[in-house]
């Protein structure tokens, strides 16, 4: 199979630090706004080398989201930024009402998405954003995997005109995507070809699923690897198109499994191709402290978990 | 009751529980758990009306309530040698399969603990709730609340602080640790909130500054103080003036150690500077 090296571990959102760089230079109607959390979003160097387009707001998530929606109405490009749980359901009839009801162009930038933020616990890991944001019509939902495809999704959502859910994390984590590659909403990425098997991998689950695919090809079966950076709107030919080939289907996500991409997976089989699947998701349960690694093993989001989910879905094929 | 020196060996002892629990796990919140050291201290072991042990509804006992949760390890430290939980619990602060979570939650049964907080601004909202509880039942303890001053830019507080006074809850004391810091810089930098005396007093609040904010007798005066301005008609604010990182020199004046946790030699540091009193957990 397809190998993929990874150049380094580093955490994504400095991926999203890097894109708003390049969209400091590129971009100039891009205005970025801040709650209290520059540093842990890797906003430093824009702030510092823009700061009439730098907005810090206090530790106020709420006021955040109503100035930038306010903002695009004469044409700025807001991105507001903070941690998935205060950049989503802090705010959610913000977001709902003065941006995609309002049809506003604001991109909702969140770190710190997931279990991996680790030792701060519960109250800070959002398990059920990709579900907020998913429910709001009119809301592209992105949850991209590595340094690389964030830095690149960063800039891309940029020339999409309309609201943007852009998710990512804390940890370090392998960084195996092109460098400098484009990024096309929507359009899923074939990682690894395979006939056993379909994985749908998004955000840090995509490099767990590589593992898993390598792991199984040693017990002879043939796993094809697709990349979901995209959840909404959901790249609907290319998951058929695999399922057509291989009749079943693991998804896997550091979220909730109700609402989160696995879902949105069993509602589009459901209606064109009813296949088995197996979610790689957590079991509706809140997060708690520990590390990254130590959490990722119990609540099951691992490489060993989705070689486990395949094996289960195979048995049932 | 304990006298001063031993509630300043109890602050002593608290500080090392801090650092320590920090240090162990490489995150957390030293900054603003070291500066609100003295009034936790003062407040459970001097101030507050409490019963042995814990149960959820608190009845005829004064209630706490932590909004600005990331200060964990203060809370944690003062409950465990309150008699809440074993000191050795300490141990698993932040660890995977612990109690004592990043930020404080009722999740795990942690006992002492009657909200989740973290998410910053929700806690006033809380020991409003309570208040009014403790009214309808004919209890006349009262509800003691810690803010942030940085949180204090969530909208949500001043949406009680509103309804606070427009319903008199005046079994009420809620306290903000006014150290001028907060992650990105100093308050002033980053949202400069002008007086938050004049706020809350032309929200209709008695309000009453403790400067000496780490000072434990000075404290315990302002609690009193305030304890004798409740059932008034008004609900009472202490504007506690505290220093971030109090007690471990390097840690003080500015915000650098609002999250922060001290390498090997750093702790040792602050432990010489704050010596073992009542036993290391
Ligand atoms: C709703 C929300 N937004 C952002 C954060 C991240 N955060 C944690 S502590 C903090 C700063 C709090 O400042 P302050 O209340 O002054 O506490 P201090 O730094 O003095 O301990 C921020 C922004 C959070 N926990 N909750
Ligand atoms: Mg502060």
């Amino acid at each position: 199979m397809k190998k993929f090296t990874n150049s380094g571990n580093i955490d994504t959102r400095s991926g999203f630090g890097a894109g708003m760089d390049e969209l400091g230079k590129t971009h100039e109607d891009v205005v970025a706004l801040c709650a209290d959390l520059t540093g842990s979003l890797k906003l430093n160097d824009f702030a510092k080398n823009h700061p009439e387009r730098f907005f810090q707001t206090g530790i106020a998530e709420a006021n955040m989201i109503g100035m930038a929606a306010g903002m695009t109405i004469g044409g700025k490009i807001p991105y507001a930024t903070s941690f998935a749980n205060f950049a989503t359901g802090r705010v959610y009839d913000q977001i709902r009402q003065s941006v995609a009801y309002s049809g506003k162009n604001v991109k909702i930038c969140a770190s710190h998405a997931g279990l991996t933020l680790g030792e701060d616990g519960a109250t800070h890991q959002i398990l059920e954003d990709l579900g907020l944001m998913k429910m709001l019509p009119g809301m592209t939902v992105i949850n991209p995997c590595d340094f690389n495809q964030t830095k690149a999704a960063t800039i891309a959502i940029a020339d999409h005109d309309g609201p943007v859910y852009l998710r990512f994390g804390r940890p370090s984590v392998p960084n195996f995507t092109e460098a400098d590659g484009k990024f096309e909403i929507g359009k899923a990425l074939h990682l690894v070809e395979g006939s056993d098997v379909t994985i749908l991998a998004t955000g840090h689950l995509v490099w767990h699923a590589l593992e898993a695919a390598e792991a199984l090809e040693e017990k002879g079966i043939s796993a094809e690897v697709i990349n979901i950076h995209t959840i909404k709107p959901l790249d609907d030919e290319a998951i058929l198109n695999s399922i057509k080939k291989t009749r079943c289907v693991v998804t896997c996500e550091e979220h909730n499994y109700l609402g989160g991409l696995g879902e949105s997976v069993s509602g589009l089989l459901a209606k064109n191709d009813p296949v088995y699947q197996e979610f790689v998701a957590t079991n509706d349960t809140f997060g708690e402290s520990g590390t990254p690694a130590q959490l990722m093993e119990k609540y099951g989001l691992n490489t060993k978990s989705i070689v486990e989910a395949v094996n289960r879905v195979l048995a049932k094929k | 009751m304990p006298n001063t020196k031993q509630l300043e060996d109890f602050v002593s002892q608290v500080r090392r529980d801090i650092v320590r629990q920090v240090h162990q796990v490489s995150s957390g919140h030293p900054g603003g758990s070291l500066g609100c050291t003295e009034f936790f201290v003062a407040l459970y072991q001097e101030v507050m009306k409490r019963k042995e042990g814990f149960d959820m509804d608190g009845k005829d006992e004064d209630l706490f309530f932590l909004s600005n949760g990331h200060i964990s390890p203060v809370f944690y430290s003062v409950l465990a040698r309150s008699g809440y939980f074993p000191v050795e619990e300490l141990n698993t602060f932040r660890k995977i399969d612990s109690r004592l979570q990043g930020h404080p939650t009722t999740h795990e049964g942690l006992p002492g603990i009657r909200i989740a907080s973290g998410s910053l601004g929700q806690g006033m909202s809380v020991a409003l709730g309570a208040a009014q509880t403790k009214k309808l039942n004919g209890d006349d303890s009262l509800v003691y609340s810690l803010h942030g001053d940085g949180e204090l830019q969530e909208g949500q507080n001043w949406e009680a602080i509103l309804y606070a006074a427009g319903n008199k809850v005046d079994n009420l004391i809620a306290t903000i640790d006014l150290n001028g810091q907060q992650i990105d810089g100093s308050t002033d930098d980053v949202l400069n909130m002008g007086s938050v005396r004049a706020k809350f007093e032309a929200f209709g609040w008695d309000v009453l500054d403790v400067e000496k904010g780490n000072d434990i007798e000075a404290i315990i005066a302002g609690l009193n103080e305030a304890k004798s301005r409740t059932g008034k008609g008004k609900p009472v604010c202490i504007l506690l003036h505290t220093i971030m990182g109090h007690g471990v020199d390097f840690m003080m004046n500015g915000h650098a150690w609002h999250g922060k946790a001290p390498n090997d030699e750093q702790l040792e540091k602050a432990l010489a500077q704050n010596p073992e009193t009542l036993g290391d957990y």
